[in-house]
C-alpha cells in the first residue's frame, strides 16, 4: 500500500565542474512522514536539501510539490520551510521581528500576526524572550527561535539541515525530544539531515542513507538495521561484525570455511554482516556453546568493555573484525589476550556483496 | 585576549596617547577662539571677542554662495557615491570572476594617484566639454574621489554579513528587492554612512582639485578660503575654517555617537 506522495524526486542530479554532489537519485516523500537523509560527509545530503529548497539548480531531474513541477520556481515562492545549521536568524531584529518576517511577507495583518507569532513562541516554549535580540540568547534557543520562523506560517515541508549540529550532547537530545513533539503536534512532513545515525534511528519515521551522492537504501531504521541491502548500509547503521570472504559457486567462504547467511550474492567478493548481540563467546572449544551455533571463528581478544547491560568484546579474527554484545547473565570469565570462539546462528547472518 | 594592561604601561600609554590627541586638534583650538576675535589681525590669543567675522561672513555674497555651492556639492557626491560605492563593494564582493581582484584595484586607484595630477587632466578634458565651473562638474570628479572610500567603508561592514541569512529571507519568502531592503541594507547600513560621511568631508573640504575647475561664477568654500587667505588678512576666513570644521566634525560626531550605538546592538553575530 503506497501513500500519495507530497514530494517527488527523480532523476534529480547536480554537478559541478569536477565533481557529482548529487547523483541520479530517486524519492517519495510521504505526506506527514519524518524522514532523514543520514550519511557520511560530502555525501551529497545539503545538496539535495538545497535542491529542494531552491537554493541551487538541478542539472538534471525533476521535483513535484504535490504534482507540481517545483524545479522552475524561485525559492521565495516555494512555501516550504528551511532550518540552517547555524541559525541564520536576522541580528538586526528581535526575536518577534524575526519570527513575524514570513508572515510580513504574506501579508497577515499585524493582529494575526501578533496571535501566529504568540501561538507558535509557546509552542518552542520562548515566550519569555519575543523582545530579545539573537545575540542576547544562546545556541539552543537561537535554534528554537530559527524552528518558530521556519513553522510560524505552516509549510507543508520543513526541511532542517543538521539543526542541533552546534549543539552540546545534552541540548541535543532534549531539542531532539522537542522536535519529536512538534512534528506530532504540526503533522506536517519533516526532512531532515545529519550524519548521526543515533540521531537518524531516535528521530525518524524512515531514514534514507546517502552514500557518494546516491540513496544506498530507504527504509525504516528497523528494516535498515535488520534487513541492510549493502555493507555500506549495515556499516553505517549500529554496530556489526564484518567477515569477509568471497562467494563461488553460490557458497559463501571465508579463511578455508564455508558459512552460511541469509540474502543471495553473486559470485565474486562477499562479506558476512552480523550484529553485536547476536554473536557468542565461549573459550575455544566452544564448550558453553549450544550445539546448533555452527558458524563460528577463532580470534583473539582485543577489548573487554563494560556496557552496563552487559560486557562488549572485541575481538580480532583472520576473517575481520568482531564486536559481540553479551547479557552479564551470559559473559564469559576471559581476558584480553584470551583466544576464544565467537559464533552465531546462520540465520542471524547477512550475506552482502562486498 | 583579556590581557590585563599593567599600571606602568597604562600611565605611558596615557602621556603618548594625551599628547597625539593635543597634536591632533591643536588647529581647532587656534581656529576657533580666532573665529571669535574682535581685531582685524589673526593675533592669537584674541584680546577682545566678536561675532561680526561670523556677521562678515553671511553677509558677503560671495562667502554665502560658496558656502551654498559646497553644501550643494557636497550633498549630491554623498548621496551618489554612495549609492555607486555601495552597489560597487557589493558586486565586488559577491563576483566569482577572477577579475574582482583587478576591478577592486582599479576602483582604489582615486586614493593614489596625487590630485594634482588628477586636477590638471581633468582640466584639460573639461576644458573641452565647458564643464569648468559648473556644479555637474564639481560632482563628477568629487564623487570620482570619494567613491574608493565608500567601497573601503562598505567592504569592511560585508566582511561580518553572513550571505545565509539572504537564503533564509528567500526560504521565508522574500524576494530579492525586499530582502535587499530589510536584511542586507540594515546589516551593512554602518559601513553605508561611514561612506557617505567620508564622501560628504572629501568634497566638502578639497581643495587642490577644485583649484582647476573653478571659474568666477562657481566658487566653492574652501576654493574662497584659499584665495582669500592668499590675498588678505581678513579674520573672516577664521569664521569660515570654523564653519568648514564645525561641519566636517558634526558629519563625524553624527556617525560616532548616533550611527554606531544605534547599529552595536544588532553587531553581535549570531553564528559561531
Ligand atoms: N558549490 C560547490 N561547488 C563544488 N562542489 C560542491 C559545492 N557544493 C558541494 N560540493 C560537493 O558536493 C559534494 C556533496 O556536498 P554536500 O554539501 O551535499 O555534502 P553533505 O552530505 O551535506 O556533507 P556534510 O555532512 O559534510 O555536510 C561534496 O563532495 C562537495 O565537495
Ligand atoms: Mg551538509
Amino acid at each position: 500500500m503506497t501513500k500519495e506522495a507530497i514530494l517527488d524526486l527523480q532523476g534529480l542530479s547536480k554537478s559541478y565542474d569536477d565533481s557529482i554532489a548529487v547523483d541520479n537519485i530517486d524519492l517519495s516523500i510521504l505526506p506527514g512522514e519524518f524522514l532523514t537523509f543520514l550519511g557520511p560527509s560530502g555525501s551529497g545530503k545539503t545538496t539535495t536539501l538545497n535542491l529542494i529548497a531552491g537554493f541551487v539548480e538541478p542539472t538534471a531531474g525533476s521535483m513535484l510539490l504535490n504534482g507540481a513541477p517545483l524545479e522552475k520556481m524561485p525559492a521565495h515562492e516555494r512555501n516550504l520551510g528551511v532550518v540552517f545549521q547555524h541559525y541564520a536568524l536576522f541580528p538586526h531584529m528581535t526575536v518577534t521581528d524575526n519570527v513575524a518576517y514570513p508572515l510580513k511577507q504574506r501579508k497577515f495583518t499585524a493582529a494575526k500576526r501578533a496571535e501566529a507569532v504568540r501561538d507558535v513562541l509557546k509552542m518552542v516554549r520562548l515566550e519569555k524572550y519575543a523582545s530579545r535580540y539573537p545575540a542576547q540568547l544562546s545556541g539552543g534557543q537561537q535554534q528554537r527561535v530559527a524552528l518558530a520562523r521556519a513553522i510560524v506560517y505552516r509549510p507543508p515541508i520543513l526541511l532542517m539541515d543538521e539543526p542541533l549540529g552546534a549543539l552540546d550532547k545534552k541540548l541535543r537530545e532534549w531539542l531532539q525530544m522537542e522536535l519529536r513533539r512538534i512534528h506530532r503536534e504540526l503533522g506536517s512532513t519533516f526532512i531532515y539531515v545529519t550524519h548521526d545515525q543515533e540521531e537518524a534511528l531516535t528521530l525518524s519515521d524512515r531514514i534514507a542513507v546517502f552514500n557518494e551522492g546516491r540513496i544506498e537504501q530507504i527504509g525504516t531504521g528497523k528494516e535498515l538495521y535488520d534487513e541492510p541491502n549493502t555493507l555500506f548500509v549495515g556499516k553505517f547503521i549500529g554496530e556489526s561484525s564484518v567477515f569477509e570472504g568471497s562467494m563461488t559457486d553460490g557458497r559463501f567462504h571465508a579463511g578455508g570455511k564455508e558459512y552460511w547467511g541469509s540474502g543471495t550474492v553473486r559470485d565474486g567478493p562477499a562479506a558476512l554482516l552480523v550484529r553485536p548481540e547476536k554473536l557468542s563467546i565461549s573459550d575455544e572449544a566452544g564448550s558453553t556453546l549450544p550445539e546448533d551455533l555452527t558458524n563460528w571463528v577463532i580470534g583473539e581478544i582485543e577489548d573487554i568493555v563494560f556496557v552496563g547491560s552487559g560486557m562488549k568484546y572485541t575481538v580480532n579474527t583472520a576473517i575481520g573484525g568482531a564486536v559481540a554484545h553479551v547479557p552479564a547473565e551470559r559473559a564469559v570469565d576471559t581476558h584480553i589476550g584470551d583466544h576464544v570462539r565467537v559464533a552465531w546462528h546462520p540465520q542471524d547472518a547477512k550475506l552482502l556483496p562486498a | 585576549m583579556n590581557s590585563e594592561v599593567r599600571p606602568g604601561t597604562k600611565v605611558v600609554l596615557g602621556i603618548i596617547t594625551a599628547f597625539i590627541a593635543v597634536w591632533l586638534i591643536a588647529p581647532m583650538f587656534i581656529v576657533f577662539p580666532l573665529s571669535f576675535t574682535d581685531d582685524a589681525s589673526f593675533q592669537f590669543p584674541p584680546r577682545a571677542w566678536s561675532t561680526r567675522w561670523y556677521e562678515s561672513f553671511f553677509t558677503n555674497p560671495q562667502w554665502t554662495d560658496a558656502l551654498r555651492n559646497s553644501a550643494i556639492i557636497g550633498t549630491l557626491v554623498a548621496i551618489i557615491a554612495a549609492t555607486l560605492g555601495t552597489i560597487t563593494a557589493l558586486a565586488i564582493n559577491r563576483s566569482k570572476s577572477r577579475l574582482s581582484g583587478t576591478v577592486q584595484a582599479i576602483m582604489l586607484t582615486p586614493l593614489i594617484i596625487p590630485p594634482i595630477i588628477a586636477g590638471a587632466g581633468i582640466y584639460t578634458f573639461f576644458l573641452k566639454t565647458d564643464l569648468v565651473g559648473t556644479i555637474f562638474g564639481f560632482v563628477l570628479v568629487h564623487v570620482t574621489l570619494a567613491l574608493p572610500l565608500v567601497v573601503i567603508a562598505v567592504n569592511a561592514s560585508l566582511s561580518g554579513y553572513d550571505r545565509s541569512l539572504e537564503l533564509a529571507a528567500a526560504s521565508l519568502g522574500a524576494g530579492r528587492l525586499t530582502t535587499f531592503v530589510t536584511v542586507t541594507v540594515p546589516l551593512i547600513l554602518p559601513g553605508i554612512l561611514a561612506g557617505v560621511v567620508f564622501a560628504f568631508v572629501t568634497s566638502f573640504d578639497e581643495v587642490i582639485v577644485a583649484q582647476f575647475m573653478v571659474s568666477p561664477a562657481l566658487q566653492t568654500l574652501p576654493m574662497m578660503m584659499y584665495t582669500s587667505v592668499t590675498r588678505t588678512t581678513d579674520p573672516t576666513i577664521a569664521a569660515a575654517a570654523a564653519l568648514v570644521l564645525g561641519a566636517v566634525l558634526l558629519a563625524f560626531g553624527l556617525y560616532q555617537f548616533v550611527v554606531v550605538p544605534l547599529t552595536r546592538r544588532s553587531r553581535g553575530r549570531t553564528s559561531v
